[in-house]
């Protein structure tokens, strides 16, 4: 399995370098601040506490995973962060300016890859360029893109034609094309089988180290949280609070049977009251 | 067998020395395949001939068999009949070359799909012909079905031929009007139906009113419309907008009301603004909807046009029929509702053309 992997990103290193250089960013990676963000949703009349006062920062650059329990909240805690809501107490900011609604500089890749089906891969990696006017100027760098996450043979295959993993990594090119300061990311992986997910994981890293961009990546996976942050904020059950928070140093590329990573596994397991 | 190819292409992907195989070769292997398990080659070319055989003796029973009364045309059926037995007799040897080359592992003749399609269409030829030879025995030859009221295959081929002007003057209008009234409500109840499904602004004042117009058949405005309206055309193109608006009116809106709203959150963040929203959203996504109320408002259209026509427009297949009524001229009537079934079905076949090239992202839709 170890060796499949390697010689394929062999070759795909090729491609990977020239992409990258076309790829290159103009903006640093965003600071996000979090500050005593409380969130209720109503439902039949009865207030259903979602986010406890949530107190947190994400340095510019930086790679934070939030984990939890499914259920807990983290996933309106991205909504609050991309701007699709507004949060009942406290507030957000972006490079320290309120966030009030969303912005293609805080882009989402949500768990389904929720591709348009009726346009092809490229037409779905053009919707950003497109909405912003900018469909012209951005082409070449769509194309870029596409070689990036190694789709351009299928760039004009549709939705309903690709796999699963191959969908996610459309999801992801159709973020990365706007150049994002944060790239925010629910469970990207959740539904993928494990040989994709491992590799999508490797490839998200790769990315963000060339590209710089802060990520926040929530996960109810220890073990992918433990891979790909610098730092891992563990979520209580609903209604979210903070409960734990642990750094992580270790340098990339991570391998998981590290004894390192195992023992932090066995911290935040016990964090969230699991005995492994 | 679709997920075995997507393994083979993920496996493929990052390697850019191997050409992974492109979507349209998967269809062409796919396709290949099923028809080669499935077409019944040698069935295929017995049918066919059997249908040649079939076509020439329906031509010699015209011929021979003496009329009960005299019929003129006679010999342009024989004509036709012999046509479709040379036509079945070439598609015979085209079927039998190729059935004998792919015995022989070698390239045959290479013919186009249309002609696979027109040779497997052999049971056919054979009951179109068994059919028309019996409708010439009950009526040409027997008379078992009553002479004025019913009229043999040479009478309407009688009416193609002496009567071509009125009639194709009379399909002329009707597709006139028809265009006009179905392009005119189709566009209307798209527009209504996008407004309500968008707008709870528009939704709150048309949709009582569709409510109450919508259910009610176009046709009952018919004596109003006809006094209101200064033509009958007028009218008729009204009463026709009308039939047609309310069917894609209300699938629009359903269409549009059904949108996966992660569509739109996704759109939002990637910095789409409300009329990104509206065209390039929330109006492909409803589009599949749209098209089954298209298809019902045609359907709708056809009875309103030849009510219509009937009623008050002096033109068109729907007065062709009443005219021809009053003249009792009934075998101008079975002519007319051939031309009539004709192109209804055309229209409906070109209307699925439409949806299959604008919704070529959709799989599995239904064939028409």
């Amino acid at each position: 399995m170890v060796d499949l992997l390697s010689t394929t990103y062999a070759e795909h290193d090729v491609n990977h370098a020239w992409a990258a250089t076309h790829v290159r960013r103009s903006n640093p990676g965003a600071r996000i601040d979090v500050k005593e963000v409380s969130h209720r949703f109503s439902l039949k009349g009865a207030a259903l506490p979602v986010l406890d006062a949530v107190d947190f920062s994400v340095a510019p650059g930086e790679f934070v995973a939030l984990l939890g329990p499914s259920g807990c909240g983290k996933s309106t805690l991205l909504r609050l962060i991309a701007g699709l809501d507004s949060p009942t107490q406290g507030a957000l900011y972006s490079n320290g300016v309120e966030i009030d609604g969303p912005n293609p500089a805080r882009v989402v890749v949500f768990q389904d890859p929720t591709l348009f089906p009726w346009r092809t891969v490229r037409g779905n990696v053009n919707v950003g360029p497109e909405a912003q006017g900018q469909k012209r100027t951005q082409a070449a760098r769509v194309e870029a893109i596409l070689q990036l996450v190694g789709l351009t043979d299928f760039a004009d295959a549709y939705p309903h034609q690709l796999s699963g993993g191959m969908a996610q990594r459309v999801a992801l090119a159709r973020a990365l094309v706007n150049d994002p300061e944060i790239l925010v990311l629910d469970e990207p992986f959740g539904k993928l089988d494990s040989l994709t997910r491992i590799r999508m994981q490797a490839e998200l890293v790769r990315l963000w180290q060339r590209a710089q961009f802060s990520v926040l990546l929530v996960t109810h996976d220890v073990e992918e949280a433990l891979i790909l942050a610098n730092r891992v904020l563990v979520f209580s059950e609903r209604p979210a609070r903070i409960i734990a928070e642990v750094r992580n140093d270790a340098p990339y590329p991570r391998h998981r049977d590290d004894p390192k990573l195992v023992a932090l596994r066995r911290e935040v397991l016990a964090q969230l009251g699991i005995d492994s | 067998m679709s997920t075995d190819l997507h393994i083979r292409s993920l496996a493929s992907l990052p390697d850019s020395t191997s050409v992974p195989p492109t979507p349209g070769l998967w269809r062409r292997v796919l396709a290949e395949k099923s028809t080669n398990t499935l077409r019944p080659k040698h069935r295929g070319s017995v049918a066919i001939w059997l249908a040649t055989l079939a076509w020439l003796l329906g031509a010699a029973l015209t011929a021979f068999w003496p009329d009960a009364d005299e019929w003129p045309h006679s010999d342009v059926l024989i004509g036709i009949q012999l046509a479709v037995a040379l036509v079945c007799a070439l598609l015979g040897v085209v079927a039998v070359s190729r059935s004998q080359a792919d015995a022989g592992d070698e390239v045959g003749l290479d013919a186009p799909a249309r002609v696979t399609r027109w040779i497997a269409l052999g049971p056919w030829f054979i009951a179109l012909a068994i059919g028309i030879a019996f409708w010439e025995i009950a009526t040409a030859k027997l008379e078992w079905l009553p002479r004025p009221f019913f009229a043999p295959p040479q009478a309407l081929i009688g009416v193609y031929l002496e009567d071509f002007p009125r009639l194709s003057s009379s399909v002329v209008h009707s597709l006139g009007l028809l265009a006009y009234g179905y392009v005119l409500g189709a566009a209307t109840g798209f527009v209504v139906g996008v407004g309500i499904g968008w707008s709870r602004a528009v939704g709150y004042w048309l949709h009582p009113v569709l409510r109450l117009i919508g259910p009610l058949p176009a046709t009952a405005w018919l004596p109003l419309a006809f006094f209101f309206f200064p033509s009958s055309f007028s009218a008729s193109v009204f009463l026709i907008a009308l039939a047609t608006a309310f069917p894609v009116a209300v699938l629009t809106w359903s269409g549009v009301a059904s949108v996966d709203s992660a569509y739109y959150d996704i759109a939002r963040t990637l910095g789409a603004k409300p009329a990104f929203l509206i065209f390039k959203v929330a109006i492909p996504a409803a589009l599949p909807l749209v098209f089954v109320g298209l298809f019902m408002g045609l359907g709708v259209s056809f009875s309103v046009l030849i009510v219509a026509e009937m009623m008050g427009v002096k033109a068109g297949l729907g007065w062709y029929l009443q005219w021809a009524q009053g003249w009792a001229a009934y075998s101008n009537m079975y002519a007319a509702l051939l031309v009539m079934a004709l192109m209804c079905s055309g229209l409906i076949t070109l209307l699925f053309r439409f949806r299959d090239r604008l919704l070529v992202w959709q799989k599995g839709t239904l064939k028409w």
